[in-house]
């Protein structure tokens, strides 16, 4: 998958640009807006380099431990019951925002992860244990308890579903 | 040997690191600009009362939007104190948090467009039958 991606590499300047575009725009109507954008923008970044040194530490431990093979071995076609519980517990576990975490699941898609197994992991990662008290401070316990639930359950169904579709497309 | 090894998989990983960046730069950007020029007082306007289709515009509008998932824990909020049904408010929270219209780029450039494409329309589906499936044992509790 990170050698696709590199033949693609004017689709993602391509991308940038165009976001930049949309920034040069946004400056020439509304400066004051602009402005607001940018400091957001300059909060966010701040906000997520601790996370995005952690995915690297996490990329570059996981290339020393996990071949493609033992990936397959544990992610692959003769995935077994702890293979889908960590995807789970990743999901959940994992911290910052949800692209910060595509590097690492292409390179583990590229040694042969499952499709399921990325749902699961992108699915589980709504869950937020550190949110939760600020959760319980808008809504009931029962529903967040039930729902929690729910979406851990619909995680699996989900990654198996996408699994299908996209075996049928093939 | 190992320290020759662990040197060529950091540069490795630094390599794959740099290859991503502007991608992971460009949805920061986007995610900033979708979060200030949309006003939070227009979701309300979204909601028209009915049973069917709110749940789906909570979710659609969940969907299209980004941000920290403590937004749309206020938003959701409001929506609630609003009169607007529990349903859709969980079909709003949940699309929120797992379909991303907004990142669709960036994990489409690393996860492949198919499955991304997948992922986001069974999440989307997911998140009203989970809704559904939420306030319906809410009641029978």
């Amino acid at each position: 998958m990170i050698n696709k991606l590199l033949e693609k590499i004017e689709e993602k300047w391509l991308f940038l640009i165009i976001v930049f575009l949309m920034y040069f725009v946004l400056w020439l109507v509304d400066s004051v807006k602009f402005l607001e954008v940018l400091y957001y923008f300059l909060n966010l970044l701040k906000e997520i380099i601790p996370v995005l040194f952690l995915v690297f530490f996490l990329m570059f431990i996981s290339s020393m431990i996990f071949s493609s093979k033992r990936v397959e071995k544990l992610f692959g076609k003769d995935a077994g019951i702890i293979s889908w519980l960590a995807a789970i517990i990743g999901g959940i576990l994992s911290a910052g925002p949800i692209y910060v975490w595509y590097p690492m699941l292409s390179d583990f898609k590229e040694k042969g992860m499952r499709n399921c197994f990325i749902t699961i992991f992108l699915y589980n990662r709504a869950i937020k244990i550190p949110l939760l008290p600020i959760m319980i401070l808008y809504f009931d316990v029962q529903l967040i308890i039930i729902l929690t639930i729910y979406m851990i359950i619909f995680s699996v169904i989900n990654g198996i579903i996408v699994e299908k579709i996209l075996k049928l497309n093939n | 040997m190992e320290v020759e090894l662990a040197k060529n998989k950091f540069k490795e990983t630094l390599f794959s690191f740099k290859q991503i960046l502007p991608i992971l730069f460009g949805v920061v950007m986007l995610v900033s600009f979708a979060v200030i020029l949309i006003p939070k007082s227009f979701y309300k306007f979204v909601f028209i009362g009915n049973n069917f289709f709110d749940p789906l515009f909570g979710a659609l509008f969940g969907s299209v939007l980004t941000g920290n998932p403590i937004t749309s824990y206020i938003i959701a909020n409001e929506l609630l104190l609003s009169g607007v049904s529990l349903i859709a408010v969980i079909a709003f929270i949940l699309a929120w948090v797992t379909v991303g219209v907004i990142q669709f780029p960036a994990e489409s450039l690393m996860l492949g467009k198919r499955f991304v494409l997948v992922r986001n329309i069974v999440s989307f589906v997911s998140a009203i039958i989970i809704a559904c499936l939420t306030v319906l044992t809410l009641s029978l509790i």
